[in-house]
């Protein structure tokens, strides 16, 4: 709370400490909700700075952290209703769907499949397998188990119960496992060509 | 155990929060189910690859002109 109430007394270069300790992980999150890296460095713009004005309606009863994710989940979903035109846009979205809520493929993994691919091969994978959730689902995960929120955080951050955090995430989690295994399954080809992707993720496109 | 139980309660067991009775019907189920098994691990594994690695580089200048322009405009809002 220290850097937070230096900032309300008027100390900006406490503010410069506090972005510089947030702005990966907003970054992060507005880039895996809008999928657009013009979106997410707007977003993160716009998210400190609602923050800074805001401040006073900051009430300490949360981590000023949950606050300000809070606050870049709201203005990526605008982004991105935005770009859609008007169309309305949430955390419900696509989420009906009872696909992948059950495990299909047990092929089990080679030992530390990842070192099979270079860096930017892995990233490429896990970029795609990740934009192929649904946003509610996608967005549980990252808030949950990239960036490290609990789960009440998470819940309270997206205005979701705590219930529907962990069956998002339960079925976020079995997905995002299901896709993987086809990259590294013991008997998945371990070939990334340029474009292609194995067979099965056109279908989800 | 069934493996439909096993399944509602995998990220518990994965986020470590089951109770001691409940964690030997786990192991006893696991022992049996190969399928299962792979499943906890691969969902364990899962998880880990996508907090280790940095899927959105975001190089140096881009962040350097980023965090500039946020403090540009805080100080310009107060």
């Amino acid at each position: 709370m220290a850097l937070v109430a230096r900032v309300r007394a008027g100390d900006v270069a406490a503010y410069d400490t506090l972005v510089r300790k947030y702005e990966r992980q907003i970054f992060r999150i507005a880039q895996h909700i809008t999928q657009n890296r013009e979106d997410a460095e707007d977003v993160m713009q716009d998210a400190f700075l609602k923050a800074y004005e805001k401040l006073d309606q900051f009430q300490g009863n949360s981590k000023f952290y949950t606050w300000l994710v809070r606050i870049a989940v709201n203005e990526s979903l605008m982004r991105l209703r935005k770009r859609r035109t008007g169309k309305l846009v949430s955390m419900d979205e696509d989420v009906a769907t009872e696909e992948g809520s059950v495990p299909r493929d047990f092929a089990d993994w080679a030992p530390n499949p990842e070192q099979n691919y270079t860096q930017a091969e892995l990233a490429e994978i896990l970029r795609k397998t990740i934009q192929g959730l649904p946003q509610g689902f996608r967005v549980v995960f990252v808030l949950r188990d990239v960036e490290g929120l609990s789960t009440e955080e998470t819940a309270e951050t997206l205005g979701l119960s705590v219930p529907a955090v962990k069956s998002r995430l339960l079925r976020a989690r079995l997905q995002l496992r299901e896709r993987l295994t086809r990259y590294f399954g013991r008997k998945a080809p371990a070939i990334l060509q340029a474009g292609a992707t194995p067979s099965g993720d056109g279908a989800e496109a | 155990m069934t493996c439909t139980e096993f399944l509602q309660i995998l990220d518990d067991v994965i986020d470590e929060s089951i109770a001691v009775e409940t964690r030997t019907e786990i192991e006893a189920h696991l022992r049996k189910c190969g399928h299962c098994e792979v499943v906890l691990n691969t969902t364990r594994k899962t998880i880990e690859i996508f907090r280790c690695h940095e899927i959105y580089e975001v190089p140096t200048e881009v962040s350097e002109r980023l965090h500039s322009a946020i403090m540009e405009k805080c100080k310009k809002a107060k």
